[in-house]
C-alpha cells in the first residue's frame, strides 16, 4: 500500500467526530460510523436527466430510508453515494457527495477506496459462488490487500454482526451459494461489514426474501447502526417505519426527473408529513 | 407486506392441519395419464410396432416388388413405423398422446442418427487397431523398422513424445493469449472489441493447411528448418480462435451481479476478473481450453509442412524433424505394406487413447470435486469438525466430476440458486 493511498484513507475516515462517536472505543473492530452529505446531486442516463438537485444529509449512526415509487431515482441516488453509478455506460452526474467532509468525487479520490469505505448490499443476494463462506467474508480484505493478524476473528465477528454465525459456524468451508436466500443475503452483509466500512448502503436488501429472513435482516440493521451509518432503499413502508430514523421521500411525477419531496424524522413522515403527497404515499394511496 | 409481524413459528402454524392423507388403496385417487409416462406396456407396443413395420416393408420390398437397396428399406421402415405408431397410439390414448409419441419418435431417431457415426468411428478404430496394440507400442520407436521387419516390432513412443511436446508448447503460447483476448472482449470491450471478435470468428474458419503454409514460409524456410516448435506455432494459431470464443462464452454467463458485488467491496477491475470472474467460470474455462487442445492434437495438415515426421526419437522440439501421432497415422496408412497399414490403425487408437486420457485428467483438475476435497482439507486443518467435512464432500460429490458438458454446473455461475423460498 502506497503512502498516498494511506493519506487518502485517513482523510476519508476523518476522526473529526469530536466526541459524538462513542462507539469507536467500545467496539474492538474499530468501525466508525461516517457522515454522508449529498448536495445538488443530479444524474443522467444517456443524456436523460433522471435525478434533479437532491440534497440529503445522512447522519452518523443513523438509519436513513429512501422511499418512493419505482423509477423515482432512489437506487440511482444510492449508487451515486459509493460511485457505483459511474460503472454504468452513459451515466453522468453533477453535485457533490462528502464522506466526513471529504468529497468522494474529487479527482484525487480513487473509486476503489471510496467503495471500501462505503459498502453496499444489493437487491439480489450475490455471494461469490466459487468461494466458501469463509472466503466470501474475507474477500473484501483480500481484494484490498488488507492484512489481518487473525482472520478467524474477523470472520466470526462479521458473521455474528450479520446474525449468521450460529447457523454457519460448523460449515465455514462450504460454498456460499449452498445457503438459503436469506442466509446468502446475510452473508453478503457480513462480507460488506468485514472491510469495516463507515457507511453501508442497502438497495432493497429484503425484496427477494421471505418475511422471516426480512425480520432477521432488520434486526441486523438495528444491531449494526452504532458502528456504521446505514442508508436503505425500500419499497416496504412498514420496513422503513421499523428500521429508519430519517426518511427521504423521492418522487418522479409526469415524466419529470426524480427529486426529494420531503425529508424528516421517520415518525413525523409517517404520522404528520408536511406534503400531502407524502401522506398519500406512506398510506398506500399511490405508488 | 403485512405479515412481517409473523415470527417463524407463527408462519409455520398458519400452514394448518393437513387434509387426511389418502391411503394407497383409496378410491378417491384418480388415474392420471401423463404424456411422458413410458410403462412396460408402452415398450411392448413400441417393439411390436417396429416388428410390424419391418415385416410390412419386408413383404413389400422383398416379396411383392423387385425393389432393393438398404437405404430405401430403412426410409420406408421408418415412415411406416411412425405412421403405425401414431395410429396405434391414437386408438389407445387419443390424439394428444399420438402426436406427442410421433414427434418424440422423430426426435429420438434424429438423436440416434447423430450418435451412430460417432459410435461406428470409435468401434472402427478399436476393431482395426486393437489386435496390434501391445505395451511395447508405448515403449518402442520406429527406429530400424523397415518393410521386412516383423509386425511385433516398432512402437510410437517417439510420436507420443513429439505430439505431447508440440501440443504443450502450442498450449503455452496460445492459451494465455486466447484467454486474455476473451477477457478483453467480455470484460473491457470498447470500440475495437467488435472488430477483434470478427477477426477471431474469421480465424476459426481458417483452413488448417494455411496455418501450416504460413509457418512453413515464415519459419521453416527462413533457415530454421523443420522442428516441433514450428508445428507448435501452427497449432497455436489454430487453437487461438476456439479457446477465445469458448472462453468468451463462459465469461459471458458469469452473472453481472458478481462483478458489481466485487466492485462494491473496493476491488479494482483486474482483481474482479482474477478473483471472481475466472474462478466462477472455472469449469467452463477448462472445457474451452480442452476443446482447443483437442483441436490442435488431431491436426495433421500443418504438421506435414512443419515437423516433417521422423522414424526415430527426437527429444528436442526446437531442432530437427520430429514425429507426431496424426502424422504417423497418415504416413503409415499410405504405405503399400499391409503390416504398415495395420500399424497405422494402431497408432490412431493410441492417439484416441491419448486424447481421452488428457480429457479425463483435465476434467478432474477442473472439477468441483477436487476443489471441494482441497477446500475441506484446508478447513479440516483449521479445526473444522469432521461432520462438516463429510457434509462438504457429499455436496461436492453430487456434481458429476466426469461430465463433459460445457458448464458443468450452471447453478455455480448463478448466485441465486439454492434459495429455500
Amino acid at each position: 500500500m502506497t503512502t498516498s493511498d494511506l493519506s487518502e484513507e485517513s482523510r476519508l475516515v476523518a476522526t473529526s467526530s469530536s466526541g459524538t462517536n462513542q462507539s469507536g472505543s467500545a467496539n474492538p473492530m474499530g468501525m466508525e460510523a461516517g457522515e454522508l452529505v449529498a448536495e445538488g446531486v443530479c444524474a443522467w442516463f444517456s443524456g436523460r436527466l433522471v435525478l434533479a438537485d437532491v440534497d440529503l444529509h445522512m447522519e452518523r449512526q443513523r438509519v436513513t430510508a429512501l422511499i418512493g415509487p419505482s423509477g423515482c431515482g432512489k437506487s440511482t441516488f444510492l449508487r451515486i453515494l459509493n460511485r457505483m453509478h459511474e460503472t454504468i455506460n452513459g451515466a453522468e452526474l453533477a453535485g457533490s457527495v462528502e464522506l466526513n467532509g471529504e468529497d468522494i468525487y474529487s479527482p484525487t479520490q480513487r473509486a476503489t477506496t471510496v467503495r471500501r469505505h462505503i459498502g453496499m448490499v444489493f437487491q439480489r443476494p450475490n455471494p461469490f459462488p466459487a468461494m466458501t463462506i469463509e472466503q466470501n467474508v474475507l474477500s473484501g480484505l483480500r481484494f484490498n490487500r488488507i492484512k489481518t493478524s487473525n482472520k478467524n476473528d474477523v470472520v466470526e465477528e462479521a458473521l455474528t454482526k450479520a446474525g449468521l454465525w450460529t447457523e454457519v459456524r460448523d460449515r465455514l468451508s462450504n460454498l456460499g451459494g449452498a445457503l438459503s436466500g436469506g442466509q446468502q443475503q446475510r452473508l453478503c452483509i457480513a462480507r460488506a461489514l468485514a472491510v469495516r466500512p463507515s457507511v453501508l448502503l442497502m438497495d432493497e436488501p429484503c425484496s427477494a426474501l421471505d418475511p422471516a429472513s426480512t425480520l432477521r435482516i432488520e434486526q441486523t440493521i438495528s444491531e449494526i447502526r452504532e458502528e456504521v451509518t446505514v442508508v436503505i432503499v425500500t419499497h416496504n413502508m412498514q420496513q422503513a417505519n421499523r428500521v429508519s430514523d430519517t426518511c427521504a421521500f423521492f418522487l418522479s411525477e409526469n415524466g419529470k426527473p426524480g427529486h426529494i419531496v420531503e425529508v424528516g424524522p421517520t415518525t413525523k413522515m409517517f404520522s404528520d408529513p408536511d406534503d400531502p403527497r407524502t401522506l398519500d404515499y406512506v398510506n398506500g394511496r399511490f405508488g | 407486506m403485512t405479515t412481517t409481524s409473523n415470527t417463524p413459528s407463527e408462519a409455520e402454524a398458519t400452514i394448518g392441519d393437513p387434509v387426511v392423507a389418502p391411503t394407497p388403496n383409496d378410491d378417491r385417487r384418480r388415474r392420471i395419464v401423463k404424456t411422458r409416462d413410458f410403462k412396460p406396456t408402452d415398450a411392448a407396443l413400441l417393439i411390436v410396432t417396429m416388428l410390424s413395420a419391418y415385416s410390412i416393408v419386408w413383404i413389400i420390398f422383398d416379396q411383392l416388388t423387385l425393389l432393393s437397396g438398404e437405404f430405401g428399406f430403412v426410409v420406408c421402415t421408418l415412415g411406416i413405423f411412425l405412421a403405425l405408431y401414431w395410429f396405434v397410439n391414437l386408438q389407445i390414448y387419443g390424439r394428444h398422446m399420438a402426436v406427442d409419441r410421433l414427434l418424440g419418435g422423430l426426435v429420438t431417431f434424429g438423436a440416434l442418427c447423430m450418435m451412430l457415426p460417432l459410435v461406428l468411428l470409435v468401434y472402427y478404430v478399436f476393431a482395426k487397431g486393437l489386435p496390434l496394440l501391445s505395451f511395447s507400442r508405448f515403449t518402442q520407436t520406429q527406429a530400424g523398422v523397415g518393410p521386412l521387419s516383423p509386425i511385433s516390432k516398432g512402437g510410437f513412443l517417439h510420436a507420443i513424445v513429439g505430439t505431447l511436446q508440440q501440443v504443450v508448447l502450442a498450449a503455452i503460447m496460445g492459451i494465455p493469449i486466447a484467454v486474455l483476448t476473451a477477457i478483453f472482449l467480455n470484460e473491457i470491450g470498447g470500440r475495437i472489441a467488435s472488430s477483434v471478435r470478427t477477426v477471431v470468428t474469421a480465424m476459426s474458419g481458417t483452413p488448417a493447411i494455411l496455418a501450416g503454409v504460413f509457418i512453413y514460409s515464415i519459419w521453416v524456410l527462413t533457415f530454421h528448418g523443420y522442428s516441433g516448435f514450428a508445428a507448435s506455432l501452427a497449432l497455436a494459431i489454430l487453437l487461438l480462435p476456439t479457446v477465445t470464443r469458448g472462453t468468451e462464452e463462459v465469461l459471458r454467463i458469469v452473472h453481472n451481479d458478481l462483478r458489481e458485488a466485487s466492485a462494491a467491496l473496493g476491488a479494482p477491475d483486474w482483481r474482479t476478473v482474477w478473483s471472481v470472474v475466472l474462478p466462477t467460470a472455472r469449469s467452463g474455462l477448462v472445457t474451452s481450453i480442452l476443446l482447443g487442445i483437442a483441436v490442435s492434437i488431431g491436426e495433421t495438415a500443418p504438421l506435414i509442412m512443419t515437423v516433417f515426421g521422423s522414424q526415430v526419437m527426437n527429444l528436442n522440439p526446437f531442432k530437427g524433424p520430429q514425429a507426431a501421432l496424426p502424422l504417423v497415422v497418415y504416413q503409415e496408412i499410405k504405405l503399400p505394406q499391409k503390416s504398415a497399414v495395420a500399424l497405422g490403425y494402431t497408432c490412431a487408437l493410441v492417439l484416441f487413447i491419448l486424447v481421452f486420457a488428457i480429457f479425463i485428467i483435465a476434467r478432474i483438475l477442473g472439477s468441483a470435486w477436487l476443489q471441494g476435497v482441497l477446500r475441506s482439507r484446508k478447513g479440516g486443518a483449521k479445526g473444522g469438525s469432521n461432520a462438516a467435512i463429510e457434509e462438504d464432500l457429499m455436496s461436492v460429490a453430487l456434481a458429476p466430476a466426469m461430465s463433459m458438458g460445457l458448464p458443468r454446473d450452471d447453478r455455480s455461475l448463478n448466485p441465486d440458486w439454492g434459495g429455500e423460498e
